[in-house]
């Protein structure tokens, strides 16, 4: 006979049949039963559960199925990327921060970048900051889709999370192709470029744009006029305008809400003033809104990408400054990435002074100036920032990162408080968390 | 010893914007050991000396210099036969600007010094103010910084809605040099209405890092705080639940101040031990 408390025992004619519970579901339901509980029950979402977005726990208070309490525990996926980035140069910095929010890499990077820029004030050449553009939209347009997927599949619309991934997947092909790496870049530098652009980079990303017109008007036929898909998010975690700004919530919530709120227009950076597009919004400020507005927002991109290919001119992608261009001729060596021969000959042949200028820029960095800047993006979570501060020397004294996802996840409670579970997933998915962003 | 900066010493100086910190921070380092080497204790209170302190909210006690820094190369405890050793770059202070600020600060900092007189709060509450970079930034007298946000909030005129930001900054050297009042906390505001972007400082001292919570004005600063918390071990007086964030909640110390070590282990590289960053030679 079993002994094992969830898997009861009982003889039958055919023998022993064992009846196997989940978990402590018996004894749960036995102390709620009596009355001294009062019929409200506290259940744990998570950490890891498919649903969470990650390693994000939710702590639930439930009375039956609605919610009478919601918090959410973060701090699982911790790397101290900030303390990290205080013990390397300023340009490995990029490393480290990009490796934050994993879905926005390029934000973080651009953001990043244009603090220690500031900081050196020195702007980065008109064919750096438009490449910037480009990548940065192609990289919301990633993310936007990604957020669908994982919200489709959250609330049961599987077709939705494969047609996601399958376009994500067009996305990363196009970032591999035009910076090297499917993610954590490391491509947008302090001053400009790692590098320029592969030579063919046009037609690929007219590909692109040609594959995303074909496909996006399926994410309408498949969820925006679907009747389930709309009964599960319309009206559901509703956050008015007010409560956006007291929450500090920002991107699509805000925008949800009805305030038209875009750095990209309010306060422009690397020649946004310069591009023809929209913010879209909605004044529902219901899951629903917010994800016709992300819908949105990857046509406005792609109108965006459009203009970026027209724009891009031949020039530099590195300031001119030698004392902060990073010496990046790469090419493929046997290692993996290198400096190219060619170039190594060059600057070991040509003068000692730029072979002792390339090691002490890669061995100490640059000085840079003592003073602090605050620099945001508009990611597609919302406000990126980054708050640098320097004492003058070849490190960070402190790298903050204002990560939308962080912010906006404080909203979870409000939007789900006297709803339903279920609800708790929907407004989850529109707030669209990155854990890696909200734990830095 | 003139350029404090250090950043390009035979190419021209990137830091050449008007109110750029770079000259400025030695003169208010120099001036602040001219008056006699003693820094102003805390709590005295050190008016500015320019007759634009009637128009304007600044008063009180200035920054302490964050550390000096030594030798060309800020490498130590190895041999530097440069010879340039010896050399010392003052601490940065940053430095109060000066009338007139351009741009929209001057009409910013008007309105608060109107509002601050309506609501009767003392101009002192603001330390002073620095203009670097295209950014101002106030530092904040510490008992007044609720009612300074509360007022930055409300007042029509001001409308800073939304706290974009609260963090930490830890100006401790790392070589062990004195730095007065070395924690720091800063707080981003943004007012949507005036499409303005402000930063206000606070100056604490390691021994009573208290400082009072703004989550009742802005309820967005109850994580930002519990995070500042975490990292840096400033209490917030006033805050609902003031626990640990991103660390368990067992955990003994805050990761971010600098006396806190990275930690790591060596790598063995092609033959080469390779020690952990916090090991590493700096140059700074």
């Amino acid at each position: 006979m079993s002994t094992d408390p969830y898997a009861e025992a009982r003889e039958t004619t055919e023998g022993t049949v064992y009846t196997v519970t989940g978990g402590d579901w018996d004894s749960l339901l036995d102390s709620v039963s009596t009355d001294e509980h009062d019929d409200r029950i506290v259940i744990n979402m998570g950490p890891q559960h498919p649903s969470t977005h990650g390693v994000l726990r939710l702590v639930l208070e439930l009375e039956g199925e609605t919610v009478t309490q919601a918090r959410s525990v973060i701090g699982y996926l911790h790397t101290g990327i900030e303390k990290n980035c205080e013990y390397r140069n300023w340009t490995q910095g990029v490393t480290f921060v990009t490796r934050m929010d994993y879905l926005a890499p390029l934000f973080n990077e651009a953001a990043y970048c244009l603090g220690v820029e500031k900081l050196l004030e020195v702007e980065a050449p008109r064919r750096a900051q438009l490449i910037r553009v480009l990548l940065m939209e192609i990289n919301r347009i990633g993310s936007h889709l990604v957020c669908l997927a994982t919200g489709g599949m959250e609330l049961g619309a599987l077709t939705g999370m494969t047609a996601g991934f399958r376009e994500r997947e067009e996305v990363l092909h196009l970032l591999e192709y035009l910076t090297g790496l499917r993610m954590n870049h490391a491509y947008i530098r302090p001053g400009g470029l790692a590098q320029d652009l592969p030579e063919d980079w046009k037609e690929k990303v007219t590909d692109f744009v040609k594959v995303m017109k074909s496909r996006l008007p399926d994410y309408d036929k498949l969820l925006t006029g679907q009747p389930i898909w709309k009964q599960r998010l319309e009206g559901v975690g509703y956050l008015p305008v007010d409560g956006c700004l007291a929450l500090g919530a920002t991107g699509p919530i805000l925008r949800s809400a009805g305030l038209p709120w875009d750095q990209r227009k309010i306060e422009p950076y690397s020649c946004y003033e310069e591009f023809d597009f929209e913010v879209p919004t909605a004044t529902e400020a219901d899951c629903y809104a917010r994800y016709r507005l992300r819908v949105a927002e990857i046509h406005e991109s792609i109108r965006i990408i459009e203009q970026a290919v027209q724009k891009i001119e031949p020039g530099p992608v590195m300031v001119e400054d030698r004392k902060i261009a990073w010496p990046a001729q790469l090419s493929i060596g046997s290692d993996g990435m290198g400096n190219s021969l060619e170039h190594v000959r060059k600057i070991m042949g040509q003068s000692m002074e730029s072979l002792i200028h390339h090691f002490k820029l890669v061995t100490e960095g640059f000085h840079v100036p003592p003073g602090q800047v605050y620099s945001c993006v508009e990611s597609p979570r919302g406000e990126l920032g980054y708050h640098l501060v320097s004492d003058g020397g070849t490190r960070p004294v402190r790298v903050h990162v204002r990560d939308p996802s962080f912010v906006n996840l404080q909203t979870m409670p409000a939007m789900s408080e006297g709803g339903m579970v279920a609800d708790v997933i929907a407004a989850v998915a529109s707030i669209d968390p990155v854990m890696g962003g909200v734990d830095r | 010893m003139t350029e404090p900066t250090g950043t390009s010493k035979d190419d021209q100086e990137p830091t050449g914007g008007k109110q750029s910190s770079a000259e400025a921070s030695g003169a208010a380092t120099e001036e602040q050991r001219t008056r006699g080497g003693e820094p102003p204790r805390e709590g005295e209170v050190e008016q500015s000396a320019d007759g634009a302190a009637d128009t304007s909210p600044e008063g009180g006690t200035r920054l302490a210099p964050t550390r000096e820094r030594r030798g060309m190369f800020g490498v130590r405890g190895t041999g530097d036969t440069s010879g340039f050793g010896g050399l010392t770059l003052p601490g940065y202070a940053p430095a109060p600007a000066e009338r007139p600020y351009g741009g929209w600060f001057d009409e910013l900092a008007d309105e608060l010094a109107d509002a601050l007189d309506r609501n009767g709060i003392a101009r002192s509450a603001v330390r002073q103010i620095t203009i670097d970079r295209g950014e101002i930034t106030f530092y904040v007298e510490r008992e007044r910084i609720l009612e300074l946000c509360r007022l930055l909030r409300d007042e029509p005129a001001l409308r800073f809605e939304l706290c974009s930001s609260v963090s930490g900054v830890d100006y401790t050297a790392p070589d062990g040099a004195e730095v007065r009042q070395p924690l720091h906390v800063v707080y981003q505001l943004l007012s949507m209405t005036h499409r303005r972007r402000i930063r206000l400082e606070v100056a604490l001292d390691v021994a009573d890092p208290h400082v009072p919570s703004v989550v009742e004005v802005y309820p967005t600063a109850d994580w930002h705080e519990r995070e500042t918390w975490d990292m840096f071990g400033v209490i917030f007086d006033g805050h609902p639940a003031l626990t640990r964030i991103l660390m368990p909640d067992d955990w003994e110390g805050h990761p971010q101040r600098k006396d806190y070590p990275l930690g790591g282990i060596p790598v063995e590289y092609k033959g080469a031990e390779i020690p952990p960053p916090d090991e590493r030679r700096a140059y700074s």
